[in-house]
Protein backbone atom coordinates (compact mmCIF):
# COMPACT_ATOMS: atom_id res chain seq x y z
CA UNK A 1 0.00 0.00 0.00
CA UNK A 2 1.35 3.45 -1.07
CA UNK A 3 2.40 5.20 1.63
CA UNK A 4 0.33 8.31 1.33
CA UNK A 5 -3.05 7.04 1.53
CA UNK A 6 -3.20 6.80 4.76
CA UNK A 7 -1.69 9.97 5.78
CA UNK A 8 -3.49 10.25 9.34
CA UNK A 9 -1.41 6.56 10.14
CA UNK A 10 1.78 7.92 8.90
CA UNK A 11 1.86 10.99 10.80
CA UNK A 12 3.94 13.42 8.62
CA UNK A 13 6.45 14.74 11.35
CA UNK A 14 5.29 16.48 14.18
CA UNK A 15 7.25 19.70 12.96
CA UNK A 16 4.94 19.20 9.62
CA UNK A 17 1.69 18.74 11.16
CA UNK A 18 0.58 22.14 12.12
CA UNK A 19 2.27 23.71 9.06
CA UNK A 20 -0.25 21.19 7.00
CA UNK A 21 -3.26 22.38 9.42
CA UNK A 22 -2.72 25.80 9.01
CA UNK A 23 -2.52 25.33 4.71
CA UNK A 24 -5.88 23.42 5.22
CA UNK A 25 -7.33 26.07 7.21
CA UNK A 26 -5.89 28.88 4.86
CA UNK A 27 -7.51 26.52 1.56
CA UNK A 28 -11.18 26.98 3.92
CA UNK A 29 -10.92 30.70 4.08
CA UNK A 30 -10.08 31.05 0.59
CA UNK A 31 -12.92 28.80 -0.62
CA UNK A 32 -15.45 30.27 1.67
CA UNK A 33 -14.92 33.58 -0.33
CA UNK A 34 -14.65 32.87 -3.49
CA UNK A 35 -18.04 30.55 -2.98
CA UNK A 36 -19.25 33.59 -1.39
CA UNK A 37 -17.96 35.86 -4.40
CA UNK A 38 -19.28 33.41 -7.01
CA UNK A 39 -23.05 32.97 -5.71
CA UNK A 40 -23.84 36.28 -4.27
CA UNK A 41 -25.59 37.22 -7.16
CA UNK A 42 -27.44 34.01 -8.33
CA UNK A 43 -30.93 35.21 -9.20
CA UNK A 44 -33.40 33.67 -7.47
CA UNK A 45 -35.09 31.66 -10.32
CA UNK A 46 -32.03 29.38 -9.96
CA UNK A 47 -31.88 28.89 -6.11
CA UNK A 48 -33.56 25.49 -6.13
CA UNK A 49 -30.99 23.88 -8.82
CA UNK A 50 -28.27 25.55 -7.19
CA UNK A 51 -29.01 24.35 -3.60
CA UNK A 52 -29.34 21.07 -5.08
CA UNK A 53 -25.92 20.97 -7.08
CA UNK A 54 -24.67 21.96 -3.93
CA UNK A 55 -26.22 19.43 -2.06
CA UNK A 56 -24.49 17.13 -4.29
CA UNK A 57 -21.04 18.83 -4.23
CA UNK A 58 -21.54 18.13 -0.46
CA UNK A 59 -21.24 14.41 -1.11
CA UNK A 60 -17.50 15.27 -1.90
CA UNK A 61 -16.74 13.41 1.50
CA UNK A 62 -16.98 10.22 -0.72
CA UNK A 63 -13.35 11.15 -0.98
CA UNK A 64 -12.68 11.10 2.54
CA UNK A 65 -14.19 7.46 2.96
CA UNK A 66 -12.48 6.10 -0.05
CA UNK A 67 -9.14 7.00 1.75
CA UNK A 68 -10.44 5.64 5.38
CA UNK A 69 -11.92 2.65 3.87
CA UNK A 70 -8.77 1.68 1.22
CA UNK A 71 -6.87 1.41 5.21
CA UNK A 72 -9.07 -0.19 6.98
CA UNK A 73 -7.64 -3.11 8.26
CA UNK A 74 -10.55 -4.52 10.59
CA UNK A 75 -13.77 -5.81 9.64
CA UNK A 76 -15.83 -3.64 11.49
CA UNK A 77 -13.97 -0.29 10.28
CA UNK A 78 -14.65 -1.82 6.44
CA UNK A 79 -18.38 -2.05 6.79
CA UNK A 80 -18.25 1.21 8.45
CA UNK A 81 -16.23 2.62 5.47
CA UNK A 82 -18.77 0.65 3.04
CA UNK A 83 -21.82 2.54 4.57
CA UNK A 84 -20.23 5.86 4.53
CA UNK A 85 -18.88 5.22 0.68
CA UNK A 86 -22.93 4.52 -0.15
CA UNK A 87 -24.85 6.59 1.61
CA UNK A 88 -22.15 9.65 -0.02
CA UNK A 89 -22.33 8.12 -3.55
CA UNK A 90 -26.21 8.29 -3.15
CA UNK A 91 -25.63 11.91 -2.43
CA UNK A 92 -23.53 12.88 -5.16
CA UNK A 93 -25.41 10.64 -7.92
CA UNK A 94 -28.42 11.31 -6.68
CA UNK A 95 -27.86 14.98 -6.38
CA UNK A 96 -25.88 15.40 -9.84
CA UNK A 97 -28.76 13.55 -12.01
CA UNK A 98 -32.06 15.06 -10.21
CA UNK A 99 -30.08 18.92 -10.17
CA UNK A 100 -29.78 18.01 -14.13
CA UNK A 101 -33.41 16.86 -14.44
CA UNK A 102 -34.52 20.39 -13.04
CA UNK A 103 -32.24 22.15 -15.54
CA UNK A 104 -33.64 20.35 -18.15
CA UNK A 105 -36.94 21.85 -17.80
CA UNK A 106 -35.84 25.51 -17.88
CA UNK A 107 -36.60 26.72 -21.31
CA UNK A 108 -36.53 30.46 -22.50
CA UNK A 109 -39.38 31.75 -25.11
CA UNK A 110 -36.97 31.62 -27.99
CA UNK B 1 1.74 15.58 -8.59
CA UNK B 2 -1.96 14.72 -6.83
CA UNK B 3 -1.66 18.27 -5.24
CA UNK B 4 -1.48 19.83 -8.86
CA UNK B 5 -4.60 17.33 -9.64
CA UNK B 6 -6.60 18.28 -6.85
CA UNK B 7 -6.30 22.60 -7.64
CA UNK B 8 -6.90 21.68 -11.17
CA UNK B 9 -10.20 19.92 -10.14
CA UNK B 10 -10.81 22.34 -7.71
CA UNK B 11 -11.00 24.98 -9.68
CA UNK B 12 -12.90 22.97 -12.71
CA UNK B 13 -15.69 22.69 -9.38
CA UNK B 14 -15.73 26.25 -8.83
CA UNK B 15 -15.70 26.96 -12.59
CA UNK B 16 -18.58 24.73 -12.87
CA UNK B 17 -20.55 26.61 -9.71
CA UNK B 18 -20.37 29.96 -11.05
CA UNK B 19 -21.21 28.74 -14.64
CA UNK B 20 -24.58 27.33 -12.26
CA UNK B 21 -25.35 30.76 -11.63
CA UNK B 22 -26.63 31.56 -15.19
CA UNK B 23 -29.51 30.46 -16.69
CA UNK B 24 -28.00 29.99 -20.25
CA UNK B 25 -25.20 27.43 -18.58
CA UNK B 26 -26.37 26.10 -15.54
CA UNK B 27 -26.55 22.66 -17.42
CA UNK B 28 -23.28 22.71 -18.49
CA UNK B 29 -21.90 24.00 -15.00
CA UNK B 30 -23.53 21.13 -13.12
CA UNK B 31 -22.44 19.04 -15.59
CA UNK B 32 -18.55 20.13 -14.91
CA UNK B 33 -19.03 20.04 -11.47
CA UNK B 34 -20.01 16.09 -11.51
CA UNK B 35 -17.57 15.71 -14.02
CA UNK B 36 -14.61 17.07 -11.65
CA UNK B 37 -15.94 14.99 -8.77
CA UNK B 38 -16.20 11.72 -10.30
CA UNK B 39 -12.77 12.56 -11.77
CA UNK B 40 -11.43 12.99 -7.86
CA UNK B 41 -13.10 9.99 -6.81
CA UNK B 42 -11.12 7.88 -9.51
CA UNK B 43 -8.28 9.85 -8.63
CA UNK B 44 -8.09 8.66 -5.02
CA UNK B 45 -8.97 5.10 -6.49
CA UNK B 46 -5.92 5.12 -8.12
CA UNK B 47 -3.73 6.04 -5.16
CA UNK B 48 -5.48 3.60 -2.68
CA UNK B 49 -4.01 0.42 -2.07
CA UNK B 50 -5.53 -2.75 -4.03
CA UNK B 51 -6.50 -4.20 -0.48
CA UNK B 52 -9.95 -3.35 0.23
CA UNK B 53 -11.01 -2.18 -3.59
CA UNK B 54 -13.37 -5.06 -4.03
CA UNK B 55 -15.74 -3.88 -1.25
CA UNK B 56 -15.18 -0.42 -2.70
CA UNK B 57 -16.41 -0.67 -6.09
CA UNK B 58 -19.14 -2.83 -4.67
CA UNK B 59 -20.31 0.21 -2.57
CA UNK B 60 -20.12 2.87 -5.17
CA UNK B 61 -21.80 0.97 -7.52
CA UNK B 62 -24.61 0.36 -5.17
CA UNK B 63 -24.61 3.68 -3.96
CA UNK B 64 -25.05 5.02 -7.12
CA UNK B 65 -27.22 2.95 -8.64
CA UNK B 66 -29.70 4.04 -5.47
CA UNK B 67 -28.92 7.59 -6.06
CA UNK B 68 -29.35 7.13 -9.91
CA UNK B 69 -33.13 5.54 -9.12
CA UNK B 70 -34.26 8.07 -6.32
CA UNK B 71 -33.51 10.91 -8.74
CA UNK B 72 -34.76 9.44 -11.92
CA UNK B 73 -37.81 8.18 -10.14
CA UNK B 74 -38.63 11.54 -7.95
CA UNK B 75 -41.48 14.39 -9.02
CA UNK B 76 -40.85 18.00 -9.11
CA UNK B 77 -43.35 18.38 -6.34
CA UNK B 78 -41.01 15.98 -3.96
CA UNK B 79 -37.59 17.80 -4.96
CA UNK B 80 -38.09 19.66 -1.52
CA UNK B 81 -37.63 16.21 0.47
CA UNK B 82 -35.57 14.95 -2.17
CA UNK B 83 -32.44 17.70 -1.21
CA UNK B 84 -33.08 17.41 2.45
CA UNK B 85 -32.92 13.91 2.49
CA UNK B 86 -29.47 13.28 0.26
CA UNK B 87 -27.81 16.55 2.55
CA UNK B 88 -28.69 14.04 5.34
CA UNK B 89 -27.16 11.24 3.88
CA UNK B 90 -24.18 13.35 3.31
CA UNK B 91 -24.04 14.58 6.66
CA UNK B 92 -24.40 10.95 7.78
CA UNK B 93 -20.90 9.93 5.42
CA UNK B 94 -18.63 12.43 6.64
CA UNK B 95 -19.99 11.34 10.35
CA UNK B 96 -19.05 7.72 9.26
CA UNK B 97 -16.11 9.08 8.02
CA UNK B 98 -14.65 11.07 10.30
CA UNK B 99 -15.28 8.18 12.75
CA UNK B 100 -13.08 5.90 10.65
CA UNK B 101 -10.19 8.21 10.32
CA UNK B 102 -9.95 8.81 14.19
CA UNK B 103 -10.27 5.37 14.76
CA UNK B 104 -7.45 4.55 12.21
CA UNK B 105 -5.28 7.35 13.70
CA UNK B 106 -5.43 6.66 17.52
CA UNK B 107 -1.18 6.32 16.84
CA UNK B 108 -0.61 9.43 15.86
CA UNK B 109 -0.76 11.20 19.49
CA UNK B 110 -1.72 14.78 18.07
CA UNK B 111 -4.77 16.73 18.87
CA UNK B 112 -5.93 17.66 15.57
CA UNK B 113 -7.11 14.13 14.65
CA UNK B 114 -9.55 14.10 17.64
CA UNK B 115 -10.37 17.83 17.73
CA UNK B 116 -10.95 18.09 14.03
CA UNK B 117 -12.60 14.47 14.15
CA UNK B 118 -15.17 15.07 16.93
CA UNK B 119 -15.92 18.62 15.75
CA UNK B 120 -16.75 16.38 12.07
CA UNK B 121 -18.84 13.98 13.91
CA UNK B 122 -20.86 16.78 15.88
CA UNK B 123 -21.73 18.69 12.55
CA UNK B 124 -22.55 15.77 10.15
CA UNK B 125 -24.65 14.29 12.99
CA UNK B 126 -26.47 17.82 13.44
CA UNK B 127 -27.21 17.80 9.78
CA UNK B 128 -28.17 14.19 9.69
CA UNK B 129 -30.51 14.15 12.59
CA UNK B 130 -32.12 17.82 11.06
CA UNK B 131 -32.01 16.63 8.09
CA UNK B 132 -34.16 13.15 8.64
CA UNK B 133 -36.93 15.27 10.54
CA UNK B 134 -37.25 18.17 7.49
CA UNK B 135 -37.12 15.58 5.00
CA UNK B 136 -40.02 13.44 6.86
CA UNK B 137 -41.96 17.03 7.64
CA UNK B 138 -41.64 17.63 3.69
CA UNK B 139 -43.06 14.67 2.86
CA UNK B 140 -45.71 14.87 5.56
CA UNK B 141 -45.03 11.98 7.59
CA UNK B 142 -44.63 14.36 10.28
CA UNK B 143 -47.17 17.01 11.20
CA UNK B 144 -45.94 20.42 9.35
CA UNK B 145 -46.51 22.48 12.74
CA UNK B 146 -43.61 23.56 14.68
CA UNK B 147 -43.43 20.33 17.31
CA UNK B 148 -42.76 20.67 21.08
CA UNK B 149 -41.66 23.83 20.62
CA UNK B 150 -41.95 24.46 24.28
CA UNK B 151 -40.27 21.73 25.83
CA UNK B 152 -37.73 21.87 23.11
CA UNK B 153 -36.64 25.61 24.36
CA UNK B 154 -35.51 23.09 27.35
CA UNK B 155 -33.72 20.21 25.36
CA UNK B 156 -32.14 22.09 22.84
CA UNK B 157 -29.79 23.84 25.28
CA UNK B 158 -29.34 20.58 27.34
CA UNK B 159 -28.18 19.00 24.60
CA UNK B 160 -25.81 21.27 23.17
CA UNK B 161 -24.20 21.12 26.98
CA UNK B 162 -23.93 17.57 26.46
CA UNK B 163 -22.61 17.71 23.00
CA UNK B 164 -19.91 20.14 24.42
CA UNK B 165 -18.86 18.16 27.08
CA UNK B 166 -18.30 14.77 24.71
CA UNK B 167 -16.89 17.12 22.23
CA UNK B 168 -13.93 17.87 25.22
CA UNK B 169 -13.95 13.81 26.18
CA UNK B 170 -13.17 13.18 22.73
CA UNK B 171 -10.25 15.45 22.59
CA UNK B 172 -8.62 15.01 25.92
CA UNK B 173 -9.71 11.07 26.27
CA UNK B 174 -8.71 11.10 30.49
CA UNK B 175 -9.24 7.27 30.55
CA UNK B 176 -12.41 7.20 28.58
CA UNK B 177 -10.45 6.79 25.20
CA UNK B 178 -10.92 8.74 22.28
CA UNK B 179 -13.71 6.18 20.68
CA UNK B 180 -16.46 6.51 22.88
CA UNK B 181 -15.92 9.62 23.40
CA UNK B 182 -17.05 10.28 19.64
CA UNK B 183 -19.66 7.93 19.42
CA UNK B 184 -21.14 10.11 22.74
CA UNK B 185 -20.68 13.12 20.49
CA UNK B 186 -22.27 11.48 17.30
CA UNK B 187 -25.49 10.39 19.40
CA UNK B 188 -25.77 13.85 21.40
CA UNK B 189 -25.68 15.66 18.11
CA UNK B 190 -27.85 13.78 16.01
CA UNK B 191 -30.17 14.24 19.01
CA UNK B 192 -29.75 17.83 19.04
CA UNK B 193 -30.41 17.70 14.73
CA UNK B 194 -33.50 16.25 15.63
CA UNK B 195 -34.73 18.80 18.13
CA UNK B 196 -33.41 21.84 16.28
CA UNK B 197 -35.22 20.88 13.30
CA UNK B 198 -38.73 19.78 15.06
CA UNK B 199 -39.97 23.07 16.19
CA UNK B 200 -39.38 24.16 12.46
CA UNK B 201 -43.17 25.25 10.60
CA UNK B 202 -43.95 24.39 7.37
CA UNK B 203 -43.08 27.80 6.21
CA UNK B 204 -39.77 28.49 7.74
CA UNK B 205 -38.57 25.32 5.87
CA UNK B 206 -36.74 27.50 2.77
CA UNK B 207 -34.77 28.37 5.77
CA UNK B 208 -33.80 25.06 7.53
CA UNK B 209 -33.09 23.49 4.24
CA UNK B 210 -30.44 26.59 3.41
CA UNK B 211 -29.07 26.13 6.95
CA UNK B 212 -28.73 22.66 6.87
CA UNK B 213 -27.29 22.52 2.89
CA UNK B 214 -24.27 25.20 4.31
CA UNK B 215 -23.78 22.55 7.42
CA UNK B 216 -23.60 19.66 5.19
CA UNK B 217 -20.98 21.46 3.15
CA UNK B 218 -19.13 22.28 6.85
CA UNK B 219 -19.64 18.73 7.81
CA UNK B 220 -17.79 17.89 4.54
CA UNK B 221 -15.02 20.53 4.79
CA UNK B 222 -14.01 19.88 8.12
CA UNK B 223 -13.96 16.35 7.53
CA UNK B 224 -11.07 16.95 4.94
CA UNK B 225 -9.10 18.45 7.75
CA UNK B 226 -9.18 15.39 9.39
CA UNK B 227 -8.24 12.79 6.64
CA UNK B 228 -5.97 15.90 5.55
CA UNK B 229 -7.77 15.93 1.41
CA UNK B 230 -7.75 19.97 0.38
CA UNK B 231 -9.88 19.09 -2.07
CA UNK B 232 -12.34 17.98 0.36
CA UNK B 233 -11.80 20.57 2.87
CA UNK B 234 -12.20 23.47 -0.37
CA UNK B 235 -15.55 21.79 -1.97
CA UNK B 236 -17.05 21.71 1.61
CA UNK B 237 -16.28 25.06 2.10
CA UNK B 238 -17.55 26.06 -1.42
CA UNK B 239 -20.79 24.19 -0.02
CA UNK B 240 -21.52 25.74 3.20
CA UNK B 241 -20.79 29.35 2.14
CA UNK B 242 -23.19 29.12 -0.53
CA UNK B 243 -25.68 27.61 1.84
CA UNK B 244 -24.96 30.24 4.63
CA UNK B 245 -25.91 32.93 1.60
CA UNK B 246 -29.23 31.21 0.59
CA UNK B 247 -29.91 31.09 4.45
CA UNK B 248 -29.21 34.85 4.80
CA UNK B 249 -31.66 35.59 1.69
CA UNK B 250 -34.37 33.23 2.60
CA UNK B 251 -34.28 35.10 6.41
CA UNK B 252 -34.46 38.90 4.71
CA UNK B 253 -37.42 37.06 2.72
CA UNK B 254 -39.38 36.12 5.68
CA UNK B 255 -38.59 38.79 7.67
CA UNK B 256 -37.31 36.36 10.37
CA UNK B 257 -34.35 36.10 12.10
CA UNK B 258 -32.18 32.81 11.80
CA UNK B 259 -32.81 32.56 15.73
CA UNK B 260 -36.50 33.06 15.65
CA UNK B 261 -37.02 30.20 12.80
CA UNK B 262 -34.43 28.00 15.29
CA UNK B 263 -36.17 28.05 18.79
CA UNK B 264 -39.75 27.90 16.81
CA UNK B 265 -41.18 31.11 17.88
CA UNK B 266 -44.16 30.94 15.58
CA UNK B 267 -45.28 34.75 14.51
CA UNK B 268 -48.28 34.94 17.04
CA UNK B 269 -48.61 32.71 19.34
CA UNK B 270 -52.08 32.93 19.94
CA UNK B 271 -53.86 31.76 16.78
CA UNK B 272 -52.46 27.94 15.25
CA UNK B 273 -50.73 28.49 12.52
CA UNK B 274 -51.66 27.31 9.51
CA UNK B 275 -49.59 24.37 7.62
CA UNK B 276 -50.04 25.53 4.00
CA UNK B 277 -49.22 29.05 2.97
CA UNK B 278 -52.58 29.76 1.93
CA UNK B 279 -54.34 26.40 1.24
CA UNK B 280 -55.28 22.95 3.10
CA UNK B 281 -55.51 20.05 1.82
CA UNK B 282 -58.16 18.88 3.82
CA UNK B 283 -60.75 22.23 3.10
CA UNK B 284 -63.56 20.86 1.27
CA UNK B 285 -62.87 21.15 -2.34
CA UNK B 286 -66.99 21.23 -3.04
CA UNK B 287 -67.25 24.49 -1.37
CA UNK B 288 -65.91 25.77 -5.10
CA UNK B 289 -68.46 28.43 -6.40
CA UNK B 290 -68.93 29.10 -10.16
CA UNK B 291 -67.15 31.67 -11.68
CA UNK B 292 -69.25 34.49 -12.08
CA UNK B 293 -71.71 33.24 -9.56
CA UNK B 294 -68.96 33.22 -7.09
CA UNK B 295 -68.92 34.79 -3.88
CA UNK B 296 -70.09 38.06 -2.01
CA UNK B 297 -67.35 39.45 -2.58
CA UNK B 298 -66.88 39.76 -6.08
CA UNK B 299 -67.87 42.94 -7.20
CA UNK B 300 -67.03 42.15 -10.60
CA UNK B 301 -66.97 39.23 -13.16
CA UNK B 302 -63.48 37.41 -12.92
CA UNK B 303 -63.96 35.98 -16.16
CA UNK B 304 -65.21 38.66 -18.00
CA UNK B 305 -62.05 41.32 -16.73
CA UNK B 306 -59.82 38.61 -17.42
CA UNK B 307 -61.24 38.33 -20.99
CA UNK B 308 -60.66 42.44 -21.29
CA UNK B 309 -57.59 42.33 -19.80
CA UNK B 310 -54.05 43.39 -21.20
CA UNK B 311 -51.93 42.83 -18.72
CA UNK B 312 -52.00 40.27 -16.34
CA UNK B 313 -49.54 38.76 -13.49
CA UNK B 314 -50.38 35.39 -12.01
CA UNK B 315 -48.57 35.16 -8.44
CA UNK B 316 -48.24 31.33 -7.32
CA UNK B 317 -47.52 30.19 -4.00
CA UNK B 318 -47.60 27.10 -2.18
CA UNK B 319 -51.08 26.14 -2.35
CA UNK B 320 -50.45 25.61 -6.26
CA UNK B 321 -48.35 23.09 -5.37
CA UNK B 322 -50.65 22.03 -2.85
CA UNK B 323 -53.72 21.63 -5.03
CA UNK B 324 -51.35 20.13 -7.86
CA UNK B 325 -52.50 22.91 -10.22
CA UNK B 326 -49.54 23.93 -12.16
CA UNK B 327 -50.55 22.48 -15.38
CA UNK B 328 -54.35 24.36 -15.13
CA UNK B 329 -51.77 27.36 -14.62
CA UNK B 330 -50.08 26.82 -17.89
CA UNK B 331 -53.22 26.43 -19.57
CA UNK B 332 -54.81 29.95 -17.87
CA UNK B 333 -50.87 31.43 -19.43
CA UNK B 334 -51.31 29.82 -22.53
CA UNK B 335 -55.38 30.63 -23.46
CA UNK B 336 -54.21 34.53 -22.49
CA UNK B 337 -51.30 34.68 -24.10
CA UNK B 338 -53.35 33.33 -27.68
CA UNK B 339 -55.24 36.31 -27.00
CA UNK B 340 -52.50 38.62 -26.98
CA UNK B 341 -52.69 39.09 -23.14
CA UNK B 342 -48.74 39.95 -21.90
CA UNK B 343 -48.74 37.25 -18.89
CA UNK B 344 -46.03 37.38 -16.33
CA UNK B 345 -45.34 35.14 -13.33
CA UNK B 346 -44.11 36.84 -10.33
CA UNK B 347 -41.96 34.36 -8.03
CA UNK B 348 -41.52 35.45 -4.18
CA UNK B 349 -38.46 33.80 -2.79
CA UNK B 350 -39.77 32.30 -0.16
CA UNK B 351 -43.00 30.80 -2.05
CA UNK B 352 -43.26 27.37 -1.21
CA UNK B 353 -41.11 25.13 0.70
CA UNK B 354 -37.43 25.62 -0.50
CA UNK B 355 -35.73 28.39 -2.36
CA UNK B 356 -36.93 29.26 -5.73
CA UNK B 357 -39.14 26.11 -5.36
CA UNK B 358 -42.18 27.65 -7.19
CA UNK B 359 -39.63 28.43 -10.23
CA UNK B 360 -39.45 24.36 -10.68
CA UNK B 361 -43.00 23.53 -10.47
CA UNK B 362 -43.34 26.13 -13.33
CA UNK B 363 -40.32 25.22 -15.63
CA UNK B 364 -42.10 21.49 -14.86
CA UNK B 365 -45.16 22.59 -17.07
CA UNK B 366 -42.94 24.07 -19.87
CA UNK B 367 -43.60 27.86 -18.65
CA UNK B 368 -40.06 29.62 -20.11
CA UNK B 369 -38.12 31.09 -16.98
CA UNK B 370 -38.18 34.59 -18.94
CA UNK B 371 -41.82 34.88 -18.01
CA UNK B 372 -40.64 34.29 -14.08
CA UNK B 373 -40.10 37.74 -13.08
CA UNK B 374 -38.33 38.34 -9.03
CA UNK B 375 -39.62 40.31 -6.84
CA UNK B 376 -38.05 43.44 -7.33
CA UNK B 377 -38.39 43.29 -10.92
CA UNK B 378 -42.15 42.91 -10.74
CA UNK B 379 -42.97 44.72 -7.93
CA UNK B 380 -42.90 48.32 -10.33
CA UNK B 381 -45.55 46.70 -12.80
CA UNK B 382 -48.17 46.15 -10.65
CA UNK B 383 -49.67 49.47 -11.03
CA UNK B 384 -49.89 48.73 -14.71
CA UNK B 385 -51.21 45.44 -14.53
CA UNK B 386 -55.06 44.71 -15.48
CA UNK B 387 -55.13 41.75 -13.31
CA UNK B 388 -52.56 39.78 -10.98
CA UNK B 389 -54.43 36.56 -10.28
CA UNK B 390 -53.05 34.82 -7.00
CA UNK B 391 -53.05 31.15 -6.74
CA UNK B 392 -52.79 29.58 -3.68
CA UNK B 393 -50.56 32.65 -1.76
CA UNK B 394 -51.25 34.71 1.17
CA UNK B 395 -48.75 35.76 3.25
CA UNK B 396 -46.37 37.03 0.23
CA UNK B 397 -48.97 39.30 -0.89
CA UNK B 398 -50.59 40.45 2.30
CA UNK B 399 -50.62 44.43 2.66
CA UNK B 400 -50.37 44.58 6.53
CA UNK B 401 -46.62 43.83 5.76
CA UNK B 402 -46.81 47.74 4.42
CA UNK B 403 -49.44 48.94 6.67
CA UNK B 404 -49.77 47.17 9.99
CA UNK B 405 -46.94 48.66 12.21
CA UNK B 406 -46.14 45.87 14.81
CA UNK B 407 -47.51 43.01 13.38
CA UNK B 408 -44.85 40.02 13.01
CA UNK B 409 -44.80 40.67 9.02
CA UNK B 410 -44.40 44.62 9.22
CA UNK B 411 -41.46 44.90 6.72
CA UNK B 412 -41.41 41.93 4.94
CA UNK B 413 -40.97 42.10 1.57
CA UNK B 414 -44.28 41.62 -0.41
CA UNK B 415 -45.60 41.00 -3.87
CA UNK B 416 -47.46 44.20 -4.14
CA UNK B 417 -50.73 42.52 -5.91
CA UNK B 418 -53.02 45.10 -3.84
CA UNK B 419 -51.71 47.58 -6.55
CA UNK B 420 -53.20 46.17 -9.47
CA UNK B 421 -56.30 47.16 -10.60
CA UNK B 422 -58.25 44.17 -9.93
CA UNK B 423 -57.08 40.55 -8.09
CA UNK B 424 -58.24 37.33 -8.40
CA UNK B 425 -57.69 35.14 -5.17
CA UNK B 426 -57.27 31.52 -5.85
CA UNK B 427 -57.50 30.48 -2.38
CA UNK B 428 -58.57 27.11 -0.36
CA UNK B 429 -59.95 29.27 2.31
CA UNK B 430 -59.47 33.43 3.77
CA UNK B 431 -57.83 32.34 7.39
CA UNK B 432 -54.63 33.70 7.53
CA UNK B 433 -51.26 32.31 5.87
CA UNK B 434 -48.74 30.87 8.30
CA UNK B 435 -47.74 33.90 9.44
CA UNK B 436 -51.11 33.86 11.38
CA UNK B 437 -52.01 37.50 9.77
CA UNK B 438 -55.36 38.46 8.19
CA UNK B 439 -55.07 39.05 4.96
CA UNK B 440 -56.97 42.63 4.42
CA UNK B 441 -56.93 42.16 0.34
CA UNK B 442 -59.49 39.95 0.53
CA UNK B 443 -61.91 42.84 2.13
CA UNK B 444 -61.21 44.75 -0.76
CA UNK B 445 -63.99 45.28 -3.01
CA UNK B 446 -61.48 45.40 -6.48
CA UNK B 447 -60.66 41.26 -5.25
CA UNK B 448 -62.57 38.76 -6.31
CA UNK B 449 -62.02 35.35 -4.14
CA UNK B 450 -62.61 31.85 -5.86
CA UNK B 451 -62.28 30.29 -2.91
CA UNK B 452 -61.52 26.16 -3.02
CA UNK B 453 -58.99 23.97 -4.33
CA UNK B 454 -56.79 25.65 -6.82
CA UNK B 455 -57.50 22.66 -9.50
CA UNK B 456 -60.71 23.33 -9.58
CA UNK B 457 -61.73 26.59 -9.17
CA UNK B 458 -58.93 27.24 -12.15
CA UNK B 459 -60.32 24.35 -13.97
CA UNK B 460 -64.22 25.51 -13.38
CA UNK B 461 -62.40 29.48 -14.71
CA UNK B 462 -61.10 28.70 -17.45
CA UNK B 463 -63.91 26.58 -18.64
CA UNK B 464 -65.88 29.54 -18.59
CA UNK B 465 -63.66 31.68 -20.24
CA UNK B 466 -63.12 29.61 -23.00
CA UNK B 467 -66.49 29.13 -23.38
CA UNK B 468 -67.03 33.05 -23.23
CA UNK B 469 -63.73 34.03 -25.46
CA UNK B 470 -65.66 32.24 -28.28
CA UNK B 471 -68.70 34.06 -28.13
CA UNK B 472 -67.04 37.51 -28.25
Amino acid sequence: MPEHSKPWRNAPDRKDLPVRLLLLLVVFAVSTAAGYRIIRRVPPLLHTPLMSGMNAISGVTVLGSLAATAAALSTGSRLLGAAAIVLAMINVVGGFVVTDRMLGMFRSKH
Amino acid sequence: MYVLAQIVLAIALLWGIRLMGKTETARLGNRLAAASLLTAIVLVLGRSGTLNMPIILVSLAVGSAIGLILALRITMLQIPQMVALLNGLGGAASLLTALLAVAGGKGTGSLVGPAAGSMAVAVGGVTLGGSLVAAAKLHRLLPQQPVCARANRLIAPVLLVLLGLSVGMAIFPAGFGTMPGLMAVAVCAVAFGVFFALPVGGADMPITISLLNAMSGIAASVCGLVVDDALLVAAGAIVGATGLILTRVMCAAMNRSLFQVLVGASATPATEPVAGIATDESAPPAATPAPGACGASAAFDPVECLLEARRVVIVPGYGMALGEAEALVRDLYEFLERRGVDVKFAIHPVAGRMPGHMTVLLADVDIPYDKMIQLDAINPEFAQTDVAIVVGACDVVNPAAITAKGTPIYGMPILHVHEARRVIVCNADTQPGYSGIENPLYARDNVALLLGNAASTLDNLLKELQLRGHQT
